[in-house]
């Protein structure tokens, strides 16, 4: 599609927008890295905060909360969003019940995570205060699941949804049972989307920060349990920008959130190239 | 709430105690500084977003396609607070600069919440917009139309339910954005006069003052909550109305 002339200036407006966009993205992650990177060292990685976040010293009890709170988010979600895109995709015919959940889902997936943390507050921390010790892992854990879970549950719902008829139909009509199928046939071809949908959540999850402000205590001591309380990266990067004013360890603690971001949408990308790729191979 | 009384909703005054009776209960200051929040940020970001999602779906090499794909996507992905903390390191001291004040206002509102609705406009939007027929386009040249006027004429005419519902959809991502607004709005319960002036939101007053709130103050904060969810009822509402839509030619 070759623009006249006449055209070039609203063709390269829209080129414009298209660029503007990639540097964006290009400022926002060369700026933090560029000062965050040469802050990242094994001792930053391997050393706990100071008490009251004094700089140098390191981020290591916060990346712990992290892999904690978002380990228990995936525990929860993971199961549930698998099972569910099974049971909606494999199981019921396109009724009211799936049109309700998807809706559902849908509807959880935007509501803003503040919200959720609110009801995370009055759920977890406070009503089940005896079973997860109020603000902890626990609390911030689960209450983050409930954000993992739309993601994954309709990226895996796609990925079933892609996997063609006709190995359905092969593997039922070799003899093997429904539950045959699904285990042996199609789950294993849609598992690249559903590790997607996973991954795409796990990212979530550790960039959550509203949710977790509410839910997950903040304190900066190594966790020993999951009735804790924790301080994952993205809380402890805003406490230390409102209370300590300390940006050293700050640009260090973001780019270390970035480049697990980045390390998310390589993979997930990835994943999904080879998933199409090998659902056209078929 | 009620014995907050009528005022609530729009009353001007926000002076939160633990008990119902001492304090002051009006949150309008902080509907309104969402709503400017907001549909500052949609303005702003919404021409960007549609215009980069022409491009993606139609104008943009193949080679281009393949970096700026996982580039949108690495911007959705992007934590919140990290968009704040660059947003206060870097937009609220050129607006300090700039303009004067403290930084913290409006303008740094805006300028990072349209960055951060970009992803939901230009995925959704794109998407609509590769879903037109081909025949559609095919059409449109083979009648002489030149690209521009088959993109303005036809594509964005034939996707327009989608790009409204991106749009709708973005402004419910600002709308319920927390971090970074509570990093650089600068918090203050008044009605800003002027775009360089602090504000206050819904999600960072709820963020900042749920921390200590006891009582009455806590109580305020759920219902804060509850207005919010309305807001985001409605826009999910309209989103779907705008979805269903269908066009015709």
């Amino acid at each position: 599609m070759a623009a006249k002339r006449s055209e070039m200036v609203p063709m390269g407006l829209l080129w414009g927008a298209g660029i503007a966009t990639l540097v964006i993205l290009i400022v926002i992650l060369a700026y933090i890295l560029s000062k965050g990177l040469p802050l990242i060292s094994w001792h930053f990685l391997t050393t706990n905060p100071g008490v009251r976040g004094q700089t140098g010293t390191g981020i290591y009890s916060t990346i712990l909360a992290t892999v904690a709170v978002t380990g228990v988010a995936l525990l929860v979600a993971a199961p549930l969003s698998v099972g569910g895109a099974i049971y909606l995709n494999e199981y019921t015919r396109e009724n009211l019940l799936r049109k309700v959940i998807r809706q559902a889902a849908e509807i959880l997936a935007g509501i803003p995570s503040i919200i959720i943390g609110l009801f995370g507050f009055l759920f977890f921390v406070i009503y089940l205060l005896p079973y997860t010790g109020g603000w902890s892992v626990l609390s911030g854990g689960l209450t983050l699941a409930f954000m993992v879970l739309p993601i994954s549950l309709r990226i895996s719902e796609e990925a079933l949804k892609a996997v063609p008829g006709e190995l359905r139909e092969g593997s039922l009509g070799l003899g093997a049972t429904k539950w045959q199928s699904i285990t042996t046939v199609v789950l294993p071809t849609a598992l690249p989307g559903i590790v997607t949908g996973l991954i795409l959540g796990m990212g979530r999850a550790i960039g959550e920060t509203a949710a977790i402000l509410l839910t997950a205590g903040g304190a900066l001591g190594v966790i020993h349990s999951l009735r804790d309380p924790a301080c994952p990266m993205t809380l402890y990067l805003y406490n230390i920008l409102t209370e300590y004013n300390d940006t050293t360890t700050a640009y260090g603690t973001a780019a270390v959130l970035i480049i697990a971001i980045l390390a998310v949408t390589f993979v997930t990308d990835w994943l999904m190239n080879s998933y199409t790729k090998k659902l056209k191979g078929l | 709430m009620a014995e907050a009384g009528s005022s609530f909703l729009t009353g001007s005054v926000w002076l939160p105690t633990d008990s119902f009776a001492a304090g002051a209960w009006g949150i309008f200051p902080i509907i309104l500084g969402s709503l400017i929040v907001t549909l500052g940020a949609v303005a702003i970001g919404a021409p960007l977003g549609i215009a980069c999602a022409v491009f993606l779906a139609e104008i943009a090499p193949p080679a281009v396609r393949r970096v700026l794909v996982p580039s949108v996507s690495a911007l959705a992905g992007v934590p919140s607070v990290v968009y704040g903390f660059f947003a206060l390191l870097v937009v609220v001291p050129w607006i300090r600069g700039q303009f004067g004040g403290f930084g913290t206002s409006v303008l740094a509102c805006w300028i990072i919440l349209s960055v951060m609705i970009l992803p939901t406009i230009i995925s959704i939007s794109t998407d609509s917009m590769r879903a037109v027929p081909r025949e559609y386009k095919e059409g449109s040249l083979a009648m002489g139309a030149t690209s521009w006027q088959t993109i303005r004429s036809v594509l964005i005419p034939a996707a327009s339910s989608g790009i409204v519902t991106s749009v709708i959809l973005g402004m419910g991502r600002a709308i319920g954005e927390t971090m970074a607004v509570l990093l650089v709005a600068g918090n203050s319960v008044t009605i800003p006069d002027s775009i360089f002036a602090p504000v206050s939101t819904l999600t960072a007053t709820i963020a900042l003052e749920m921390g200590y709130a006891t009582g009455a103050h806590q109580q305020a904060l759920f219902a804060m909550g509850v207005v919010l969810f309305v807001f985001i009822m409605i826009l999910t509402g309209l989103a779907n109305l705008a979805s269903r839509r269908r066009v015709t030619f």
